[in-house]
């Protein structure tokens, strides 16, 4: 029995991958994910340029989840060659996930990062965090596709994956979409757009008002959402949003995701939440006649 | 513990030197010697503090900086701010018999509370306090209470003039240390931490980075594999050993990697 997944063309040991925005500020800690059993890691989201993020509090933990508005902090793809030198090193593919405020920044940044070879681009069309980047190409299947398709041009083969808002309407069409401009790969979900009020101080608590909701909550919206996609595409999806433990990612294969991704998991169960995913995986798939991961992907949909 | 900021009154404030206040808050909260609280400006900005009491009520001790803690010092006894926490791991004393504690400026903060534990627990404690004059002296009359105290001042207008670390040595001269604790500028806690290594002594130094999340999943406080936040604020000799970025680099508030000194700027 074998939890060694083909994700696009990416051998992955197992199907755990490192959400990005988790710990990946530096090569350093994706290497400690690494080496805690991940079967891949995600650098945080790079954009074109340096970019501060917004003011505190940007990350909360809240009964069920967490909420975040960090507002893609970065240091912009030119001050990365030390994070890139050190993450030759990883023992795992790196993906890189990047974004931009128009297809002409995306095919910038893409172009840069396409030369340090990693082994996935992520296109982050659909965070919540911020007016002009992210989520507003996600939205529109017009739009999404135009991202895709100009990243496309410069990846120099490297295998592109769209990560996807569970905010468009229809986000089987946007998937759809995704695939024909060129796209390997599907990632969903970004979070789910929220608001907390702290009722004494009656004001959001997040600077940036509203954020980013992920963890336990949006497990249902993440199954439904790959389930979706599932039914729309063909080419394979990671998907994330509120897995914690391996019950949660078989749930969301069954639901037709090749691999899944861990985030906010990293909080409730630490960084060794890769490997007690993995391990659990393979006792559900004992005990209950899985040869392989492979097996279990969309089986609900059957 | 309290995930989400939960506002509380200030209920006294206390001017301890020319530029550091402390805001006595009317929450009651259990944590132990140096681990921190967000404290919350609703609107504004959340940032790191420790604690300089604990139990029925809480203290943070504050100084002028920017543009939050210019805001934080202009409210008055009776106005509410947001506290989450506590958060990361806290100085480990539990075998100690003979300790130093090394503090520099507004780092005699969070080892204000350790310095009392000590005593409490009767431990031989020596410690040096530096200040660069001697208004900016904190902590003195509450640490002299705690144990042995030796001050220096970079200008000499109080205690000896001098760097703390120089009184260090000597004390290394004629004592034995089970461990040094140190909070300070990271120039001074990375000479600490020099000096202890030659010492053969073990020592644990509370550090600081710019932080987001507080609990370990953004990264943001990262220095080389170690979250600040979670995996410290106290880190240990076999810690620091591995930490090539300790005393030379910090990252912006983008994450951008910059030497100490520009991080420092960038923090005034």
């Amino acid at each position: 029995m074998s939890l060694k997944t083909d994700f696009a063309g990416i051998e992955l040991r197992n199907p755990t991958v490192l959400a990005s925005g988790i710990l990946g500020t530096n090569a350093e800690l994706l290497l400690r994910a690494a080496e805690a059993g991940a079967g891949a890691v995600t650098i945080k989201s790079i954009g074109p340029r340096e970019r501060e993020g917004h003011n505190n509090p940007t990350i909360l933990e809240w009964e069920h989840g967490l909420l975040n508005a960090v507002g893609l902090s970065s240091s912009g793809y030119k001050e990365m060659e030390e994070e890139w030198s050190l993450l030759e090193k990883s023992p795992v593919p790196v993906i890189a996930s990047i974004y931009g405020a128009t297809a002409q920044e995306f095919k910038e940044v893409a172009e840069a990062v396409s030369e340090k070879k990693p082994a996935m681009i992520e296109v982050n069309i659909s965070c919540p965090n911020s007016e002009k980047h992210g989520q507003v190409f996600g939205c529109n299947a017009e739009s999404a596709s135009e991202v895709i398709g100009s990243v496309k041009k410069v990846s120099n083969g490297i295998p592109l994956m769209a990560k996807l808002t569970p905010q468009a309407p229809n986000i089987g069409e946007i998937a759809s979409a995704c695939e024909k401009a060129g796209a390997s790969a599907i990632c969903a979900i970004n979070t789910v757009q929220g608001m907390l009020i702290n009722i004494e101080a009656r004001k959001p608590i997040l600077c940036f008002k509203k954020g980013g909701i992920s963890g336990p909550a949006i497990k249902p919206i993440a199954v439904r959402c790959v389930w979706d996609i599932f039914e729309a595409v063909k080419i394979p999806i990671l998907g994330l949003g509120g897995v914690s433990n391996a019950r949660d990612a078989i749930e969301l294969m069954q639901a037709g995701a090749t691999a899944v991704g861990i985030g906010s998991g990293v909080h409730f169960e630490g960084i060794e939440v890769f490997q007690k995913v993995s391990q659990g995986m393979q006792q559900w798939m004992q005990e209950n006649d899985f040869k392989s991961a492979k097996e279990l992907v969309g089986i609900a949909h059957e | 513990m309290n995930k989400l900021p939960k506002m509380c009154r200030i209920k006294e404030i206390a001017r301890e030197t020319l530029s550091i206040k402390t805001f006595v808050l009317d929450l009651e909260l259990n944590a132990t010697p140096g681990q921190f609280v967000m404290a919350w400006l609703p609107g504004t900005d959340e940032k790191p503090f420790t604690l300089t009491q604990i139990g029925k009520e809480i203290a943070i001790t504050v100084q002028e900086k920017g543009k939050f803690t210019k805001e934080l010092f202009s409210l008055k006894e009776g106005a509410q701010i947001g506290i989450r926490g506590p958060f990361g791991k806290a100085f480990d004393f539990e075998n100690v018999k003979n300790a130093c504690i090394v503090a520099g400026g507004c780092g005699a903060a969070p080892v204000l509370l350790l310095a009392q534990e000590l005593a409490k627990k009767n431990v031989n404690l020596k410690i040096v306090l530096g200040a660069r004059t001697g208004k900016e002296c904190l902590f003195q009359k509450k640490l002299s209470e705690a144990g042995e105290l030796f001050v220096t001042t970079d200008d000499g207008s109080l205690g000896e003039k001098g760097f703390t670390t120089q009184v260090l040595e000597k004390l290394f001269e004629k004592e034995k240390f089970d461990c040094v604790f140190s909070c300070g500028p990271e120039i001074m806690m990375s000479k600490v931490f020099e000096v202890c290594e030659k010492h053969n002594t073990e020592c644990q130094l509370n550090l600081e980075r710019f932080m987001r999340c507080s609990f370990g999943i953004c990264g943001q406080c990262a220095i080389n594999e170690f979250r600040v936040c979670k995996d410290g604020p106290v880190f240990f000799s076999e810690q620091l050993r591995k930490m090539t970025e300790f005393g030379k680099f910090a990252r912006l508030k983008s994450a951008k990697k910059v030497s100490l000194q520009e991080y420092a700027q960038w923090r005034q």
